[in-house]
């Protein structure tokens, strides 16, 4: 018997993203970027340890414009996975289930991790 | 010979034979982490412009290297734990999930190595 080819579900083309979906799969991205920055962080440590000479190359490094780039697109995956990650441990413990919530604590989720990230900059680069 | 029926020996276990060990484990560091995060990113600013003498003083200090060392321990874990969920999610064909498995258990346990003893090398004085 032949089989007909049909549409897969859910029809990506179509499929309008929706808040819900799309914050789902940045908490899973942002895990991701997250465990990239975790080798700054061991190469900022063992540059430290290595002595001054390794530690202020590494800190030159850090503060060129990309190392400055990178560096912030680390804090906002910190401050993002960090607020989506307390809204999934409330899912955890049974609340915000209505779909009203569900959106509702999203923007909410948003606004905080921007709010954070900026507010760590600022004061990270003294202004 | 075990008296256990096989039944027994299976139940709460599911498919990856580790019952909700990994669930429970993400929840945990998840929990530990949120305000360690909080405590690595004050430490963070106090790190900006440090020379190394400072640096290593500042990882002298107890209280310090031991927020650095909670920080590190659990968050090396969950993201270990969180990228193995990833890989098992999108990653269908079975050799190349075991060698990315693989890739991400010795990556992970490579840096929080190297990381912490680094760590220790500068609070026990550089």
């Amino acid at each position: 018997m032949t089989q007909r080819e049909r549409p897969m579900s859910p029809h990506l083309q179509i499929y309008k993203p929706q808040l819900t979906a799309v914050l789902s799969i940045i908490h899973r991205g942002t895990g991701v970027g997250l465990a990239v920055g975790t080798v700054f962080i061991t190469w900022w440590l063992v540059a430290a340890a290595l002595g001054p000479v390794p530690y202020e190359q590494t800190r030159e490094l850090y503060g060129t414009w990309f190392g400055q780039l990178v560096l912030l697109g680390f804090a906002g995956c910190l401050f993002y996975h960090l607020c989506n990650g307390v809204r999934h441990l409330l899912w955890d413990m049974g609340y915000l289930f209505d779909i009203e919530d569900v959106y509702r604590s999203g923007w909410v989720m948003l606004c905080a991790s921007a709010v954070m990230t900026f507010a760590a900059w600022f004061i990270g680069t003294g202004l | 010979m075990s008296f256990e029926s096989p039944l027994g020996r299976v139940r709460g276990l599911g498919s990856a034979k580790e019952g909700t060990g990994h669930f429970w484990h993400q929840r945990l560091t998840a929990i530990a982490l949120v305000p360690l995060t909080f405590l690595f990113v004050i430490l963070m600013f106090v790190f900006i412009g440090a020379d190394h003498a400072r640096a290593v003083a500042l990882m002298g200090n107890p209280l310090v290297a031991t927020v650095m060392l909670l920080f590190l321990l659990t968050g090396f874990y969950h993201m270990k734990l969180g990228m193995q969920v990833i890989i098992e999610d999108y990653i269908s064909h079975e050799g190349a999930k075991i060698v990315l498995l693989l890739c991400v258990s010795f990556g992970a346990i490579a840096l929080a190595t190297a990381s912490i003893f680094a760590l220790f090398k500068l609070a026990f004085g550089g």
